[in-house]
């Protein structure tokens, strides 16, 4: 028995001493860096590699990298016939353009509309407080793509907006939104506005009030205590709110699918085209990175922001 | 900040409006004259949240040049009434007139008063000199004037060097010093200074307090200062409001309220006090006699006014206005008591004692050390006798 007590003791104490070492705590530190590297990197780079490879009718439909048969001197075999195609081809490059076109005039809508609502969130008593940033929220409990399907129902040619407008005598015919940019607009400004709403309130609420009676105290009226005080002191959300409608909008699919008319060029669409219909996967692997290119100026300028901000 | 002969010479400089060098602060007691005017009218004023009443029906007078105190606890509604002052709140009932024009629906920006901060307000993203310059741009002053201004109130303030620094590169007291020389740089009529010195430590909040009152004197400038700490409130002010659960129930000098304290409030928030009940036996002509059972004797004190036979009155004594000897005084127009001391403290300049009465009544005295001494006169457990002037008892209302 004593034995057993005493063996079981000092097992308990080398799992323990295991256990609080130096080791478990450099692996958990670690987790994170291992799942980035794993989930993110690792995909990145193969779809880097996918880029760089010509087009077969095979199974996977891509030439491989490494030629094992071949041995080691032929190992790489990479090419950039796909990055050429895209820079040579003033379709894609229009359509990288026109993708940029609509997540920025929707990010600008986004940040037009989501501001004001943030702010009034902010300044609101605290049990409404609770109650706006649920009804912020509540959207996220129905799945994306039903969302977007709900917008057919409302612009369609006899959807709810046409029958409302021409029973009430205010137009004749029903206007054509469905399937032209402004319902693709309409979709992305509806989607991510809790994005833009969400990190504006953050920064809008921790805002001392002390410092815009401070500016009204010395002087300025509500729009310039608003322009000096609160404003830059909420750059912050801005600029993260931004970025966060900014790089899915770039990349979006499915609401230039749904609601978009069949010119519409978005880049993402083009994309998932090249890859299911025409099975060129190493073409639209270098579509994404292209757009993945694009997509880190936008975050440099964040980071950039972000390091003025805590260097402040 | 020793160098007060460099903030003498700087005052030249920051000048202030001449209607306040025509009235000489620090001379005369305007409240006290009743041909002038108030320069700040509180007239009923109170400020609820909900059913709270946070500020309640106040009123109160200021006048220009003045330094004026309004002392109170935590929670009592100081800031509360700044910020009706200031513009930030509108009072509930009552009005306020500052400069004979009634502030009512007048919004901050349009005040002729500017206020310090409790929590000093600085903004974040501005530099210190960015943040003194706000005010003066918000009025349309030309550059050249406003960098010349800044710089003025800088050096007034002992803050030169650190115009391009932004304010979480300060320490507490440098911050606070901005913040003042952010509220003064406009030269408002009125300056309100919520807890100006409450972040700094004890020793730099007593050196600040002077240099304050010399900025005050020499700027001209009506300062309504809100504190919780009674010193600093003494020393500083013209006149001190001792506020309580949103009302004031004195208003005074600080010898008006030190020495004549009106409620027992007021008694025990200034200072410490020995306060006795007793009740009313008899009133003739300007005297009454109140027999104070803690004290097992009968006194003849002045009559008040509303107060009759049989009513229930405190009196009350400073502990530094009580002799105490280990033989009995020879020269004793009162009651000599005698007791024991149950606990002293020494504290270098003078002593404290706390003596037992035969009644089981603790009282407190304060004692200068005027001899120098080895041992100390007054021991623990010595047989005392205490006696005061009835004169410099105060008779408070509950
Ligand atoms: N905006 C507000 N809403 C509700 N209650 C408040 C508000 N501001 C102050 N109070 C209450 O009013 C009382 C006085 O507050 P305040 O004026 O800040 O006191 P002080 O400055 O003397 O410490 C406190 O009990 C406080 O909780
Ligand atoms: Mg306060």
């Amino acid at each position: 028995m004593n034995t057993l007590v005493k063996s079981s003791d000092r097992l308990v104490r080398f799992v323990n001493r295991r256990l609080s070492g130096r080791a478990v705590n450099q692996l958990m530190v670690r987790i994170p860096y291992i799942w980035l590297l794993l989930f993110f990197l690792l995909p990145l780079v193969i779809i880097l590699k996918i880029s760089l490879a010509d087009p077969v009718m095979a199974r996977p439909p891509y030439t491989p990298m490494f030629d094992w048969a071949a041995g080691a001197v032929q190992w790489f075999q990479g090419t950039l016939d796909n990055y050429r195609a895209i820079f040579n081809d003033r379709l894609y490059m229009y359509t990288y353009w026109s993708s940029v076109k609509f997540a920025s005039v929707s990010t600008v809508l986004v940040l037009l509309i989501g501001y004001p609502m943030a702010y009034a969130i902010a300044r609101a008593e605290g049990k409404w407080r609770t109650i706006f940033l649920l009804l912020v929220i509540l959207p996220f409990w129905t799945s994306f793509l039903l969302r977007v399907y709900a917008w057919l129902g409302l612009l369609n040619t006899y959807g709810l907006i046409n029958k409302t407008l021409m029973g009430l005598g205010i137009i004749d015919a029903p206007l054509e939104m469905m399937y032209t940019d402004f319902a693709v607009y309409i979709g992305i400004v509806y989607s991510y506005l809790p994005f833009m709403i969400l990190p504006l309130y953050a920064s809008l609420e921790k805002l001392d009030g002390d410092l815009r009676d401070a500016a009204a105290d010395l002087g300025a009226g509500p729009v310039r205590t608003f322009i000096d005080v609160t404003l830059p002191l909420s750059l912050p959300g801005v600029i993260a709110g931004s970025m966060l409608v900014f790089i899915p909008a770039m990349g979006e699919y499915v609401i230039p699918t749904l609601l978009g008319g069949p010119d519409n060029l978005m880049i993402g669409r083009v994309l998932y085209d090249e890859y299911f219909f025409n099975m060129d996967w190493p073409l639209s692997s270098a579509i994404a990175i292209v757009l993945l290119s694009l997509l880190i100026v936008p975050i440099m300028i964040l980071r950039y922001f972000q390091d003025k901000e805590a260097a402040a | 900040m020793n160098d007060s002969g460099n903030v003498y010479k700087q005052h030249e400089t920051i000048a202030v409006n001449t209607e306040a060098k025509s009235a000489p602060i620090g001379h005369g007691r305007p409240w006290m004259d009743p041909t002038i005017e108030p320069f700040i009218r509180v007239e009923g004023v109170s400020k609820h949240f909900g059913d709270f009443a946070a500020v309640d029906r106040v009123d109160l007078d200021i006048y220009q040049g003045e330094l004026f105190s309004i002392l109170g606890g935590s929670g009592s509604g100081k800031t509360t009434l700044l910020r009706v002052l200031a513009g930030f709140e509108e009072p509930s009932t009552g009005r306020v007139v500052i400069d004979g024009v009634d502030m009512a629906g007048i919004p901050p920006h349009r005040r002729p008063v500017n206020m310090m901060f409790q929590s000093y307000a600085l903004f974040p993203h501005m530099t210190v000199a960015k943040n003194i310059a706000y005010g003066l741009k918000r009025d349309g002053m030309r550059k050249a004037v406003i960098s010349e201004r800044v710089a003025d109130v800088l050096d007034l303030v002992q803050m030169s060097d650190f115009g391009p620094r932004k304010p979480a590169q300060l320490s507490g007291g440098q911050r606070q010093r901005v913040a003042l020389a952010r509220a003064i740089v406009k030269r408002p009529k009125v300056l309100l200074l919520d807890e100006p010195l409450g972040a700094l430590d004890k020793k730099l909040r007593e050196s600040t307090q002077f240099e304050l009152a010399n900025i005050q004197y020499k700027s001209g400038i009506t300062f309504i200062v809100v504190t919780h700490d009674q010193e600093e409130a003494m020393t500083l002010s013209t006149r001190i409001a001792v506020m309580d659960q949103g009302r004031f129930p004195q208003v005074g000098t600080p010898t008006e309220i030190y020495e004549y304290p009106e409620t027992r409030f007021t008694a025990d928030f200034i200072g410490t006090i020995n306060s006795f009940e007793g009740s009313v036996e008899s009133v003739s002509g300007s005297e009454m006699s109140v027999s104070l059972p803690a004290l097992d004797m009968t006194l003849q004190v002045p009559v008040k006014n509303g107060i009759s036979n049989g009513d229930t009155v405190c009196l009350a004594v400073r502990p530094e206005k009580i002799w105490i000897s280990t033989s009995p005084p020879e020269t004793a127009d009162t009651a000599v008591l005698t007791g024991t001391v149950e606990d002293q403290g020494y504290f270098g300049n003078l002593s404290l004692y706390r003596v037992r009465l035969e009644t089981g009544e603790i009282i407190q005295v304060s004692a200068q050390n005027r001899e120098r001494q080895s041992e100390r006169m007054i021991d623990w457990d010595a047989t005392v006798h205490i006696h005061w002037d009835i004169a410099s008892m105060v008779l408070l209302k509950e």
